[in-house]
Parts: C-alpha cells; structure tokens; sequence
C-alpha cells in the first residue's frame, strides 16, 4: 500500500487515489474523474480485501451459534458498531442501530418515533432536504394526521433561521433537518438548532447522509437526538447504514419490524423484545458489509475528519472560484466555502444538465445530472434540474480542471458562443 | 478492466436533433386546443406540456411547450413538425414504431419516420431513451383522453418503462 504523504491538507489525495482500484479504470479512453461522491463513494482495496476475507474465514450468521465462525462473525458485526460509536462519538455502542441505510434509518425514527405523534401536532423540516427525509414524513402525515412545517431557505441557500425560530413551537414534536445539503452544499447550523428544539420539549433528528462522511461530527456534542447515515457515502459498501441515537429514546421506541435477532421471548400470540439495539434489528443482517466496513473507518480515521474537511473545503473553494470564472454558469448555494461542503450544484442556461453530464461523460467526467432526490428544492431554485460535482478524498485541483475543460468542450460542442 | 463499448457523442446528437435542438419547432400557440397532456419524466424533472388541435380524426395543429434536455426537445419538435396531417391512427402507429425503434428493433414497413431516424442512435444510451420517449408518451396519454372524451392527462415515462 502506498503511504499517504503529508500535504499541506495533511494527506495527498494522489498518493491515495492508489487504494481505489477503480480510479485506475479508463472511462471512454479517459481517466476516470469521479465526482459523484455525493450519490456514492468508491471503495478502497483494504474494504474489498475485508469483504473477501470475512466470506473466505469468518461467514455464518450472527447471534445464533457456539460455533467458532458464528462467534467470529457476531465479533465482526458487533465490532462495527463499536466503530460507528467512537467514529460519530456516541455515548455508548447501544446507541447505534444498524440499518440498510441513511433512508431505512430515517424510515425507523418517522415510524416507530412518529407513533407517539397525534393529530395536529407537528413535524418541522425543510426546503432542502432529500426525498428520504420528506417521505417517510409524508406517509407518518397521511397515518397521522400530522402537520409538517418547511422552513423557507434565504436566496443563497441557506435555512433562514428567523423562519425557523418562529415555525417552531410547543405544538412541534419533531424537527428532521438535514445537516449537509446534497444539492446546496449548504451546512446547517446544527447545535445551534438542537438547543432551540429542546427549548420547546421537541427531538431532534438529523439527517447525517453527507455530513458524515465529510465533517467532523460529534454525536454528542451536536446535541441531536437522532442522526442517520449510510456507509456507501464514507468509502464503505452499500447496503449498510445506522441509526445513532440517545439509547434513552430507543428504550421508549417501539419496534417497527418483526422476526429474529429482535425478540427475547415467543410464544405463539405473544412476543417481548429483544433489548436495544438489537430490537431495532429484526432478521440476518447485512453481516458481511458490516464486518467489512471498519476498513473504510481506518482510512478516515487516519487521515483524520478535520483533514478529511479541510481537504474538502480547500478543493470547493478553488472549484467555486473556477466554475465562477467561466462567466456563464448559475451556482446554487452558498459561496462562502466555510459555509459548504464539498459540493456544487451548477446550471449552464444554455445546456441542459443532462447534455452536459453526457459530454462530461465522454471525457471520463462523472458527474450527476437531475433533482438529485430533491423535487421541491428544485421547485424551490425555479430550476427542473441541475449538474453536481461533489468531491472525495481522492479528488483534487485537476479533477477540477478537468471538469472546467469539460464545461468549456460542452460549450463548443453545442455551439455556444 | 472493463470499458463501456465505444459510444460517440456525435451519434447521439446527430446534425438533425442538434437543428431540432436549437430551432425547436411547434412552439406556437394554437387557435384551438382539443386534446392536452403533461408529461413529466421523474428521472431529470423534465416536463412536456402538450397542446393538440383536431380537425374530425386528423391533427392539425401540435404546440409543445416545457423544459427538456436536447433529445426532449429535438423529439418534440419533429413531432410538431410530422404529425399535423396525419391521422390519429397514423400518429399512433409513428408511435409504436419510435418506441419500437428507440427498443432497438427495426421500424416496419410503410411508416415514414422521418427526421426520427436521427435519434436511432439514442437506443445506445438507455437513460436517453426516456428523454426521447417523454413526448411520445405524453401524446398517447392525450390522444387517450380526447378519445375517451376525457379530461387533461397526466403521464410520466415511468409508464414507458412498464410498457
Ligand atoms: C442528504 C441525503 N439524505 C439522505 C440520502 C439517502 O441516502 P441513502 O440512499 O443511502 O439512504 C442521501 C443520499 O442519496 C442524501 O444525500
């Protein structure tokens, strides 16, 4: 494995593209230019090599044997909820539930959470959250007779915190916010919400999918009650996602699915459950992801979160500056990179998002085109869609470059003048 | 490693679509409007807003109006542009065929697809056969209502999927 040299970032992303097998891959005779970190991440050789080796020396199912491989793999799938704990800072290892991903854990606090809820009391979100923390909401509103609040976003992208002080209330029962927009870039001001929803007896869910895998968080200090994620934005594999959560609330929940692992006694009309976290978690679970994942945590963890960021902020920055330059494109979101993560949302007005990913596409350039799971935001912008770059680790100033080159190739090849 | 097959951009945006592109056709408003569908594609948020004038079974008139990539807009606008003076039967059939075509078979003899033949190479690109398809669909969905004596119809290439 080739050593990660210092940079002025704290690491360097060229040296560490070496681990992504995939980035060796030619796109249309093209090196590959990945910037669709946002939708997924690709995965490092050590993640593969731990997939490898839990199917080739450690696979059985968990909880349910004496034997030597289920104890094994009981310790791999325990061992990354242990990790998940320290990663995200959780005040215990009972806090994290393992779910499929960032949606199912969002899905578990509208369900089981939004039990308790009854007519006329209120759910407070956003304008820029992603479809995952909108419909679940949307159901537990048709279930319930719920009332769900938006809170209006300012002209740059930003939540508009007077809106946001005056929609929430004593009748708010909970607020499900996203702490990093997907499209925005957008960072939310997360602690300083906590304490406002505290403030009228409300709970606090965030949703983590982008801030996770590209800031520090601190479980803890950030104050939420719940923060969801998945492991396939963080390096990880798909199919493995958690629910972090105060193991005080998840004692009060309820579950919301049926079967093994979650009970602790059957009888044929009757059941109790199993105790936290594992009642959350009903069936054989995605084993072999979560074996495998601390693998992806190592690489993170020895960069460090705040490289990991600073890295990040560094690379949007010089991206704003870039994509500004060329003179012609709409941005979306906040300017001011301290204020964004690494993302940016951008609109030619001459070449229709989905034109222009396919030209980038020609030139080994991945980008998203699309609403990116964010119907009303787009509704919001005045726009049907938009381009996205979002950026990794391994990403740096040439990808950048590449991706102007690629915008300026488009032009031409449409005739823009 | 494996490469995705050689696919060239120009194939896609041929000489035809790109003039269909820039000068789209059918943007006019019409006198009289009998038949009408929104068709909206949920992948991109493209929408297709489609306005028709029937004189007995015979289009006379198409408007199309909405927000869509250069495929979208290239295929609507050759519709505007083929179907007034033909038959509510015959734009069906030119239908079928493009989808047939835009599904990699073959068009069948006897119907004369016109400038639609320059967006054959989009059957190579899977995610842009739904851009080509989403005014096609929406003009099924209107001629369906304004059989049926019908409201406004609303459809999404979704259906397209599932057909
Ligand atoms: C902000 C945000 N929330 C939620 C999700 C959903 O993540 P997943 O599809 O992994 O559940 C995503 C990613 O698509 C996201 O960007």
């Amino acid at each position: 494995m080739a050593p990660i040299a210092s940079s002025a970032a704290g690491f360097d992303p060229r040296a560490l593209r070496t681990r992504f097998p995939i980035l060796d891959r030619k796109v249309h005779g093209h090196r590959l230019v990945y910037l669709d970190n946002a939708a997924t991440t690709q995965k490092p050789a050590a993640l593969l090599d731990a997939l490898r080796s839990y199917y080739s020396n450690s696979n059985a199912n968990v909880h349910r044997g004496v034997h030597t491989l289920a104890e094994e793999a009981t310790g791999l799938y325990e061992a990354c909820r242990g990790r998940v704990a320290r990663f995200v800072n959780a005040p215990e290892e009972r806090a994290v539930v393992i779910t499929r991903n960032a949606t199912d854990a969002i899905n578990l606090v509208a369900r089981s959470w939004g039990a308790t809820l009854s007519t006329g009391d209120e759910v407070l979100l956003s304008e820029m959250e992603h479809h995952s923390n909108l419909v679940p909401w949307i159901m537990l509103a048709r279930e319930r007779g719920v009332v769900l609040r938006h809170v209006p976003i300012t002209a740059d992208g930003q939540l508009d915190m007077a809106a946001f002080a005056s929609l929430l209330s004593r009748r708010t029962r909970i607020v499900a916010l996203t702490a990093m927009s997907n499209v925005l870039g957008t960072i939310n001001p997360i602690a300083e919400i906590a304490e406002a929803v505290h403030g009228v007896g409300a709970v606090l869910a965030v949703d983590g999918a982008q801030s996770v895998p590209h800031l520090p968080v601190d479980f803890q200090a950030l104050g939420a009650d719940f923060l969801a994620f998945s492991a396939h934005k963080m390096y990880g594999p798909t199919g493995v996602g958690f629910l972090v959560a105060k193991p005080e609330l998840l004692e009060r929940m309820e579950p919301v699915a049926g079967g093994g692992e979650m009970i602790r006694e059957v009888r044929l009309d009757w059941a109790s459950w199993n105790d936290i976290p594992h009642k959350f978690e009903a069936g054989t679970p995605n084993i072999a992801d979560a074996a495998a994942f601390p693998a992806a945590l190592d690489m993170l963890e020895d960069i460090g979160m705040a490289s990991v960021r600073s890295h990040e902020r560094e690379l949007v920055g010089y991206a704003l500056d870039r994509l500004l330059g060329l003179g012609w494109l709409e941005i979306h979101g906040p300017l001011d990179p301290d204020r964004r993560g690494g993302l940016i949302s951008f609109v030619d007005p001459e070449i229709h998002p989905h034109d222009l990913a396919q030209v980038l596409d020609t030139l080994g350039i991945a980008v998203r085109a699309g609403h990116h799971c964010a119907q009303p935001l787009m509704r919001r912008l005045g726009v049907a869609a938009t381009a996205r770059a979002s950026f990794g680790l391994y990403n740096d100033r040439d990808d950048v470059d590449a991706l102007v080159d690629g915008l300026v190739a488009a032009r031409k090849y449409f005739g823009v003048a | 490693m494996i490469d995705r097959p050689e696919v060239a951009l120009d194939d896609l945006y041929r000489e035809v679509v790109m003039d269909h592109h820039r000068r789209p056709r059918g943007r006019t408003p019409l006198a009289r409007v009998d038949a009408h569908a929104h068709g909206f594609n949920p992948v991109c948020g493209d929408d297709v807003l489609l306005s028709i004038a029937l004189d007995d079974e015979r289009i006379v008139g198409i408007q199309v109006q909405g927000r869509g990539c250069a495929i979208c807009t290239a295929s609507g606008s050759i519709m505007a542009e083929m179907l007034p003076g033909r038959t509510v039967s015959e734009a069906e059939a030119t239908s079928e065929a493009f989808r047939g075509v835009m599904h990699g078979k073959l068009a069948p003899a006897g119907v004369d697809l016109g400038d639609l033949e320059a967006l054959e190479g989009v059957q190579k690109f899977a995610v842009r056969v739904k851009c080509a398809m989403l005014p096609w669909v929406t003009l099924a969905d209107a001629l369906r209502a304004w059989r049926t004596g019908g409201a406004e119809a609303t459809s999404t290439t979704e259906q397209e999927l599932g057909r």
